[in-house]
């Protein structure tokens, strides 16, 4: 899950990264006060999960309340590239001297973590490490040694960051692991971290993507999730816990495994036909959540035929058979249902639909036999 | 022959009590996988339909001889059921759990990696291992795995392991060792692993390979094909049309550069002379016509 910008600052304030004071703000008048209280000038910041936000003219300066009452009043409601903009950062201003970058995550390559610095902040880090890779420094942090003060001010001076910057950086840098280990990100990034004129090193702004497999032991992140940015069908699939991406096509399609449901949107499309959604309904999912999983694709008005793509393994057919014949009872289905199932309990699962099957419920023997049906049905390819 | 499992692995099924442990521990005894234990705390002296439960992995691997242990515990559970296998003593791991938190396998790897260097982690998040004929350990159902050889199988994505498998076995085509070594971050097993297994091992003469988008395991995977490969190898990559997945933000971007993408990681291995299918039936079609050609 990634956070907002307000949401990555405040999860760093609480491993003791310093951040500008400052607060959230949903009106105009509680921007004015949250800028009263942490002193002018202050920057008016639009909080949306999209880059570009300055160029846009989501990010404005303010030296007084009437200015800040005129920014809050154009940002607030301003769409940057699709995203509404709801709610806003206000924070005090800094006096920049110089800005770095500082992030952390997992190296898959080298199965350690990995963190990088460089003294070229404030840009698209991709263009840096395109156009000048040296001026990124990175240290792969084994996880059983954590990182040490020494190594993190080694990497700091590698960087090539201002003397007068560097016990500050290395200070943060520990912070800002801990964050990242303990605070269970798959990412956590620091562009711009900036020294100010009067020789302060703080995060100017956060980028902070939470594990969602960590969320059990993490209660707090559950007010993070509230504010996600999902249409209804991804809203309705997420109260029904499924992993859905809704897509604009007209072949509804669940499957269990990402891996089989991405190759049943491969095969789909090399048929000729369009994808309405990715949906895995995961390993041993059972009767409810094949019913629930059928009823969000339902209520998606774009799709003409539903492909139901099961290979068991810890899934077991047989229970997916009764969650069809369940939702089936339960639910409307507007759309044919084209089916294929094999695995565990395959056999048992094809009896248990044996007598519904019908020309809104059929059943084909391969994959992709079951695609080219789909598709057919959903008027893809005559 | 097989790979990493054999008729003689002996298994110690950790969390053989509850719901899932009991059906696939059970399920992997009848295909007839030496299942020699199970290990849950507090119910030892117990068993489950006669196969002994004990406290510990120690006390199992002392009591029976277990060599290797399938973990089929919840994610809150599963980081301290790895190291408890690695330390009493069995030296190859089947982790099952879907949702560790990726902290806690980059943490457990690099442990085993430093301190239990012989032990073999087989993913989480996987669907285990099997050696048609002579031992499953996970969830794949046997009865679609057929014996004999002589292909060898190594997928990241459960399901379409499964898929392959079923590929090979309707067209007559047996496996020597079907690998899943799943989808998660920090997998204990790799692909280059297991296609330097199939290397060694004589019975495998061809191997299919099955990848997704995501990371970059694909085109390291083809980098050793080229250097250290004498075997047909055919591949598929799921997500050639699979939406953008989890923004991992610029660092992960970093890493990654343009890899990642299903075309980026079928041009690279294509590029090192592997057989790049479309799809799973085109893949099984592909190795049918490499097997004809084995003299």
């Amino acid at each position: 899950m990634d956070l907002y910008e307000y949401q990555g600052k405040q999860y760093f304030a609480r491993f003791g990264i310093p951040i500008s004071p400052g607060g959230v703000a949903d009106t105009v008048d509680e921007a004015v006060a949250r800028a009263d209280a942490a002193g002018y000038p202050v920057v008016v910041k639009a909080q949306v999960k999209v880059g570009g936000r300055g160029k846009a003219g989501g990010i404005q300066l303010a030296d007084d309340a009437d200015a800040v009452r005129r920014h809050a009043t154009a940002i607030l409601g301003m769409d940057i590239h699709g995203h509404t903009v709801h709610r806003l950062w206000v924070e005090n201003a800094s006096d920049i001297a110089r800005e770095y970058y500082a992030s952390f995550t997992l190296d898959r390559a080298a199965k350690l973590h990995l963190c990088m610095v460089s003294a070229k902040g404030g840009v698209e880090i991709e263009e840096v490490a395109a156009t000048d890779p040296e001026a990124i420094s990175r240290l792969h942090v084994d996880p059983v040694d954590g990182l040490s003060l020494e190594r993190a001010a080694g990497l700091v001076e590698a960087a090539g960051l201002d003397t007068e910057a560097r016990e500050q950086a290395a200070a943060l840098l520990l912070k800002l692991y801990t964050c990242y280990v303990e605070g269970d990100c798959d990412l956590a990034e620091i562009n711009p971290l900036i020294l100010t004129t009067d020789g302060r090193v703080h995060a100017l702004d956060a980028k902070v993507t939470l594990d969602d497999n960590a969320a059990y032991r993490h209660p707090e992140w559950a007010d993070y999730a509230d504010d996600e940015e999902l249409d209804e069908r991804e809203k309705l699939a997420k109260e029904k816990g499924l992993n859905y991406i809704g897509l604009s096509g007209s072949v509804g399609i669940i499957a269990n495994g990402a891996g089989l449901a991405m190759s049943t949107l491969d095969v789909v499309t090399q048929v000729g036909g369009t994808a309405a959604n990715f949906l895995d309904i995961g390993g041993g999912a059972n009767a409810d959540v094949m019913a629930a999983a059928l009823d969000v694709i339902n209520s998606d008005g774009a799709v003409r035929a539903i492909f139901v793509n099961i290979f068991g393994g810890i899934t077991r057919v047989d229970e997916v058979a009764n969650g069809v014949v369940e939702a089936l009872r339960r639910v409307d289905i507007a759309s044919p249902i084209v089916l294929r199932l094999d695995g565990t309990n395959a056999e048992a699962g094809r009896a248990i639909l044996a007598e519904h099957l019908s020309d809104k419920l059929i059943m084909e023997p391969t994959m992709l036999d079951a695609a080219r049906r789909a598709v057919a049905l959903a008027g893809g390819k005559k | 022959m097989s790979i990493f499992v054999d008729q003689n692995t002996k298994v110690v099924v950790q969390g053989l009590t509850g719901g899932q442990g009991r059906f696939h521990g059970l399920r992997n005894r009848h295909y007839g996988t030496q299942v020699v234990a199970g290990v849950t705390p507090g119910k030892g002296g117990t068993d489950v339909e006669g196969v002994p439960v004990f406290n510990t992995v120690a006390e199992a691997v002392d009591a029976t001889g277990a060599t290797a242990s399938f973990v089929v515990v919840p994610p809150k559970f599963a980081a301290d059921a790895i190291m408890e296998a690695a330390e009493g003593g069995v030296t190859f791991i089947v982790c099952i759990t879907e949702g560790i938190p990726a902290q806690d396998e980059a943490l457990f790897f690099n442990k085993l990696r430093r301190n239990h260097p012989k032990t073999r982690l087989l993913g989480p998040n996987c669907p285990g291992i099997i050696s048609p004929g002579k031992c499953n350990i996970g969830i794949t159902s046997g009865d679609i795995a057929l014996a004999g050889g002589p292909v060898g199988i190594v997928s990241r994505s459960g399901t379409l392991t499964y898929q392959a498998l079923h590929e090979l076995s309707q067209q007559g085509v047996g496996q020597t060792t079907c690998v899943g070594i799943g989808g998660d971050p920090v997998p204990g097993t790799s692909f280059i692993d297991c296609l330097a297994a199939f290397e060694d091992d004589p019975e495998t003469r061809a191997i299919m390979m099955i990848g997704e988008i995501g990371g970059s395991a694909e085109e390291q995977a083809a980098k050793f094909i080229s250097e250290h490969m004498t075997k047909p190898v055919v591949c598929y990559v799921a997500g050639v049309t699979a939406p953008p997945g989890r923004k991992m933000g610029h660092a992960g971007a970093i890493i990654s550069g343009s890899q990642g993408t299903a075309q980026a990681k079928m041009a690279a291995l294509e590029a090192v002379g592997a057989l790049v299918a479309q799809n799973p039936t085109e893949a099984g079609e592909k190795m049918v016509e490499v097997v004809k050609g084995l003299s």
